[in-house]
């Protein structure tokens, strides 16, 4: 046991030299995380990370860009927030450009498990923008959120395709307008 | 009673004609704290030697910091003053609501709204003779290290996972090393930690750098309860989901107040809520969304039990006692209390993670001159023997904002930073002491060099 108060050291200097420490504010855990995290960063060709204020590592923006699937030759962007509670906390993750998807809204909320239900503080922002390229790949009608997108795809998937394809070149699909997104 | 108070004022008389009687320590006032520090017995660690100092040390020298007014705060404040603990300082950014009044028992009707530390602080000086406990209207992150430095020990009743870590991290980067890399122990300053959940509460001691501290065992705690996306938006089954469509899709798209965010505590936002959140469910035919429901949705609120608070934050102000006395050896580590159905208590010794990244690492020192470029800094890394770097990312906090020095990995950021190679350290506004945070390939965890600028020396570690 260490006697942490030998009666010697009985009183702690008094609001102590008051110099230099203050402004050099401490690093915060999410911070020492986030910076390992960005520097690991390996990221396949068809993602891109854009930070628009480099001395900002909370707030940036993600680029996928799929070479196979349904959404080829596509451009998404996805906006991400990286909060204080970062690893306990996942990042906020929103796709900005308005996609026909049946697993992410017209809003652009996205259902992706580990954004929320399966979050584990072990997982990175690696393993967020490897789960969101999936999800180009294998969209998923089970985990619907764009219902009617998730319908078509277990349905009929040639007309599926289409609608991709046309809302990516932009133009309607039902009574919903999507902007052009192709690049 | 009246005999007692009649006591208490002509102490108080005696006090200022003279100080000969001590009118805080009447006679018996301490008797039973005495019998444990100034006798030994079987529960006593070997190494204690019983003294009247201690006493003298709890009343008059030993400084605490309470973090949290709410209903842990009520009851540490209450017994560490009664233990004997005079100069106590409590922080709390929140105000007095009426759902506290039932077990935040320093507070009347008439202090709502009025700030928790304040009300708290003013009832425990005015309740218990000699107790000069101090109150901090604000957030713990309002103050840096020299404010945290003062105490012996700090004692939390914290609600929120990212406060606990952020003092934690305050604590550890408060430890001092020798030359040698040992650890100098009267830079420790312990923290008692107590945490509560309905009938479930937790106690636990961290002393920073010598045992588990809140980042190693940070997966101890449950994850946020996060309902699946598809389920909270096409098939809900419980109010909870309702609310949280809402919360996730309606108020982004209706903006009911502008483009202002939910905040819980403005009734007029919990009552939108619940109004949407009543439609939706009547849609799916589910019952029970209530305003009560809507605002435990969303503020997350988990009922709190009075008396859970009190068996934890007497757990709490024990430890706080055996750590300030060293009458006793303090629990190993962590103890966890369940009452919801029998009693069940448990305690065992988290471990100290070697991979933590907030405790496992030393700050190295690096000495390089303030003319010296980035670029050498970086080639120092990578070819000093003991690092070998490969490709360090290298961000610091300047004047409290965050700077990101080098990062090559992600060229937007490569891009932007690549003009910093050639500045001068001093040029980039780095100071002597700056704290530099390093993520390589090399290492588990991001690390940190305290960087010390001097004219003369060339680089060494």
């Amino acid at each position: 046991m260490i006697k942490l108060f030998s009666l010697k050291q009985q009183k702690k200097e008094e609001l102590a030299s008051g110099t230099s420490s203050a402004g050099k504010r401490k690093a915060t855990a999410a911070q020492l995380r986030l910076t390992k995290d960005l520097n690991e960063l390996q990221l396949p060709k068809t993602c891109i990370t854009e930070f628009p204020d480099p001395n900002d590592l909370l707030n940036f923006k993600l680029i996928i860009t799929p070479d196979e699937g349904y959404y080829r030759g596509g451009k998404f962007t996805f906006s991400f927030k990286v909060g204080l509670g970062y690893p306990h906390e996942a990042p906020k993750v929103k796709c900005e450009t308005m996609v026909y998807h049946p697993n992410i809204d017209l809003e652009g909320n996205v259902c992706l498990n580990i954004l929320r239900e399966d979050w584990k503080p072990v997982l990175t922002i690696n393993s967020v923008i490897y789960g969101i390229q999936y999800l180009f790949l294998e969209p998923n009608p089970e985990d619907p959120l764009n219902k009617e997108a998730a319908e078509i795809l277990s349905t009929n998937k040639r007309q599926f395709e289409q609608n991709v394809n046309r809302s990516m070149k932009g133009g309607y699909v039902g009574s919903v307008y999507f902007e052009r997104c192709l690049k | 009673m009246l005999q007692g108070l009649d006591y208490c004022l002509k102490m108080e008389v005696d006090n200022v004609v003279s100080t000969v009687r001590e009118p805080l320590n009447w006679s018996g006032r301490w008797n039973h704290i005495q019998k444990v520090l100034e006798r030994s017995g079987p529960f006593a660690h070997p190494d204690f030697e019983p003294s009247p100092d201690i006493l003298g040390f709890l009343l008059n020298n030993c400084k605490l910091l309470v973090i949290g007014a709410g209903g842990l705060g009520c009851e540490l404040l209450k017994n560490l003053t009664l233990t004997g603990f005079r100069h106590i300082d409590v922080i709390d950014m929140d105000t007095i609501d009426l759902s506290n009044l039932n077990r935040q028992f320093l507070f009347r009707q008439n202090d709502i709204g009025k700030a928790k530390a304040t009300v708290a602080s003013d009832f425990i000086n005015n309740r218990v003779k000699g107790a000069e406990v101090v109150p901090h209207f604000c957030k713990i992150q309002d103050y840096d290290a020299s404010f945290y430095k003062q105490f012996h020990i700090v004692v939390c009743g914290l609600d929120s996972i990212v406060a606990r870590r952020w003092i934690n991290g305050m604590l550890i980067s408060l430890l001092e090393y020798d030359e040698d890399g040992n650890l100098d122990q009267t830079s420790v300053i312990p923290m008692v930690d107590g945490g509560t959940e309905g009938f479930k509460g937790n106690a636990r001691i961290i002393l920073p750098g010598l045992s588990a501290c809140m980042e190693c065992t940070l997966d101890l705690y449950p994850p946020q309860v996060n309902f699946p996306m598809c389920t909270i938006a096409h098939t809900p089954r419980q109010p909870e989901h309702c609310v949280e469509y809402v919360k996730v899709f309606g108020w982004e798209k209706e903006k009911p107040f502008g483009d202002a965010p939910i905040d819980g505590d403005n009734p007029e936002h919990i009552k939108w809520i619940c109004g949407s959140a009543c439609e939706r469910a009547e849609q799916f035919g589910i019952q029970g969304v209530t305003y009560r429901l809507t605002q435990g949705v969303i503020k997350r609120i988990i009922p709190a039990v009075a008396s859970t608070n009190a068996v934890i934050a007497a757990a709490c102000s024990t430890e706080v006692f055996k750590l300030a006395s060293s009458c006793g050896a303090p629990m190993n580590n962590y103890m966890v209390f369940n009452d919801a159905d029998g009693v069940y208590t448990y305690t065992f010794e988290a471990e100290k993670s070697e991979t933590c990244v907030a405790c496992s690492q030393k700050p190295k020192t690096i000495h390089f001159k303030p003319t010296s470029q980035l670029r050498e800094l970086i080639e120092f890394l990578c070819q000093d023997s003991m690092l070998q770097m490969k490709s360090p990312g290298i961000t610091t906090t300047v004047n409290g904002n965050s700077k990101t020095l080098f990062m090559k990995s992600i060229p937007s950021i490569e891009r932007a930073t690549r003009p910093n190679l050639s500045k001068s350290l001093a040029d980039l506004g780095l100071s002597s002491g700056q704290e530099l945070i390093v993520a390589d390939v090399t290492t588990p965890n991001s690390l940190i060099f305290i960087l010390k600028l001097s004219d003369q020396c060339s680089a060494e570690t």
